[in-house]
């Protein structure tokens, strides 16, 4: 119990990114609306986002512009990481939602069940 | 100095990609022409790093260029060696046949630049010595294939396409925690500089064996490996016929290349010697996958589906030869991965320049066509066998080096997976061949044989030209290059010695 309680205090911020992952994915997954799909798949990659800026966080940390005397620094690695993720992210969500219109135009629908039906996907 | 050609390899075609676009502002008809010169050059590019590496003694046989001048583990490498050489020129030579074929359609110029940026991305993922870089380019792969995806016509290809982008993505983002994983236990991203750090952290670090984890179902879902298989028959089957053969012989294909490349150069098989269940796990998986993949494949009616099927059997076998743990067995997945993406290209051209001449797509449609189209029914009949691994193909090639490294390492039950895979896909390659060869050709003025077939004959020839060819004419370039391919999937038999002395320096570093 003592152990659960200090990784919610110590480890949040770890925690949080499951949590996120998790209900992203269930989203993607269990949702029929397609919108709301490409919403999952943003939040299930912003979890990730978080798990990689949290690992480069260190007590006392300062931004890692290095100069004399300076420093500890927070790594810096992850956070242009998280940069570039992000750039793929709304690309992946632009086309998400470019196909969504086009599927939404030719059925008159966003529902994926729906969209199964008419297409005859098995 | 030579190492030039890896940048090279990778800028060229990003960079031509700008231009169908640029230039199709003020010229019209420019986006094949400038592909074809941007494939051209990668072709001319992936040849000389090959002979490069050929040559080279067997101190020079793995090149390294530093981008931007930061030297590693800071800077972000591109290494090339005898895998990706042989990797980078069958992307080049399936960009330029495919184009080829491409020749006669009418296409915007995005899709060329769409075409080129494929070709660039790909390149990359095979190039690149960074796990960060890596996941970059799969997702400019992923982009641009569910863009080209989407080219097709209709809401499905539009619906095929979305669902390859949920579940790329999700590959893609697994395979992104699994290289945080590794960032966070060794604070490197290198993949040479990560094969030591990993070693130093333990191989039985819970961190490290999740790393790996991620990693695997993240490509496996790229790959299309059963269960994470459902995206791809969609996707193929959808997708416009130049599309499919393109993104079936080489998305996939580097996407297994990429896994290779992280299961034996950044972990290493001590790795799968400290865990020998992940090894089994993924030899089950895989195992799985080419069983019901070459079941589902021989009771599709359809032949893009019965191609894409085959697909999930074929790779789970370069997949199975990851869990091996065996030189032979790696030595026969990679030479099964060129032969399959070979032969996947001709197949899927094949049937795309049936389709778009005769309108014929199911099995049944193909009742006779070799009559009408002797050489494209002869190159699909030929590559056909090879798939199964008729000798002498370089189809039987890679299944015979991974079912010999199988029952080296005593895992017979594979070699046994295998045969009955092979059985299974004489079944479906057998009913093609029938359909071509010894059923009688329907009269064209007669309905044709299917329910769907009832589309009158005027329709079909509109759909056709549509789709690119002329109603029951055959344009020449595709009959040739389909020909062409379908010779090399037999010819590459008697090039056991060449793969061999590419692969034998790379080989010898993974099973030191």
């Amino acid at each position: 119990m003592t152990d659960f309680v200090s990784l919610l205090t110590t480890r949040h911020a770890y925690v949080l990114f499951v949590l996120l992952s998790t209900i992203g994915l269930y989203m993607l997954i269990a949702n029929e609306n397609l919108v709301k799909k490409i919403i999952g798949v943003n939040m299930f990659q912003t979890g990730i986002f978080l798990f990689f800026v949290s690992s480069a966080y260190r007590v006392g940390g300062s931004a890692p512009i290095v100069e004399d005397g300076g420093g500890p620094y927070v790594s810096p690695l992850p956070q242009v990481i998280v940069l570039t993720a992000i750039v793929v992210g709304i690309s992946l969500t632009a086309v998400g939602l470019a196909l969504s219109i086009r599927l939404y135009s030719e059925y008159g629908t966003l529902r994926a069940d729906a969209l199964r039906e008419v297409i005859g996907d098995e | 100095m030579s190492d030039t050609l890896l940048a090279l390899l990778v800028t060229v075609p990003l960079v031509a990609a700008i231009f169908p676009l640029l230039v199709g502002l003020r010229v019209d008809d420019a986006g094949w022409p400038i592909a074809m010169a941007g494939s051209l050059a990668v072709v001319g590019l992936a040849g000389s790093l090959a002979s490069t590496i050929y040559t080279a003694g067997p101190e020079g046989q793995r090149l390294i260029h530093e981008l931007a001048g930061y030297p590693a583990p800071y800077g972000i490498e591109l290494v090339g060696d005898g895998l990706s050489a042989l990797i980078a020129l069958l992307i080049g030579v399936v960009a330029v046949a495919v184009l080829v074929y491409d020749r006669s359609v009418d296409r915007p110029d995005a899709f060329y630049s769409g075409y080129l940026l494929l070709t660039g991305g790909l390149l990359g993922m095979t190039l690149t010595g960074d796990l960060f870089n890596l996941f970059v380019f799969l997702e400019i792969v992923g982009l641009v294939t569910y863009a080209l995806v989407a080219a097709g016509d209709g809401g499905e290809a539009a619906y095929g396409a979305l669902k390859y982008l949920f579940l790329g993505t999700v590959g893609a983002s697994l395979y992104l925690i699994g290289v945080g994983y590794a960032l966070v236990a060794t604070g490197s991203l290198n993949m040479l500089d990560l094969q030591t750090r990993l070693a130093e952290v333990g191989y039985t670090d819970p961190l490290v064996q999740a790393s790996f984890g991620f990693i695997l179902v993240g490509f496996m879902l790229k790959i299309a490996v059963f269960p994470l298989h459902t995206w791809q028959p969609d996707a193929y089957t959808h997708a416009p016929d130049t599309v499919s053969a393109f993104i079936s012989a080489l998305v996939s294909t580097t996407a297994a290349y990429a896994l290779i490349r992280i299961a034996f150069d950044v972990f290493t098989v001590d790795f799968f010697a400290a865990n020998p269940l992940i090894a089994d796990t993924v030899v089950l998986i895989a195992s799985i996958s080419i069983v019901v993949g070459s079941l589902l494949a021989a009771t599709q009616t359809e032949v893009k589906r019965v191609f894409a099927y085959s697909s999930v059997a074929q790779f789970g076998m370069v997949v199975v030869a990851v869990g091996l743990n065996s030189r032979t067995a790696l030595f026969g997945a990679v030479i099964h991965l060129i032969g399959h993406g070979l032969m996947k290209a001709t197949l899927f051209m094949g049937a795309g320049t049936l389709s778009s001449a005769y309108g014929a797509s199911t099995i049944a449609d193909y009742a006779g066509l070799a009559k009408r189209a002797p050489y494209t029914g002869g190159a699909i009949a030929v590559t056909g066998l090879a798939l199964v691994g008729i000798p002498p193909s370089i189809g039987l090639l890679g299944k015979w080096y991974i079912g010999l490294g199988a029952v080296e390492s005593g895992t017979w039950s594979v070699a046994i997976v295998i045969f009955v895979s092979t059985l299974l896909s004489l079944s479906y390659v057998y009913q093609l061949i029938e359909a071509l060869y010894f059923t009688p050709l329907e009269e064209p003025t007669g309905g044709e044989s299917t329910a769907d077939g009832a589309v009158d004959h005027a329709t079909m020839a509109d759909s056709a030209v549509a789709d690119g060819g002329h109603a029951g004419r055959i344009a020449p370039e595709r009959v040739a290059v389909v020909a062409l391919l379908a010779v090399s999937t037999v010819v590459l038999f008697a090039s056991v010695g060449l793969f061999d002395a590419m692969l034998d320096p790379v080989f010898g570093r993974f099973f030191q």
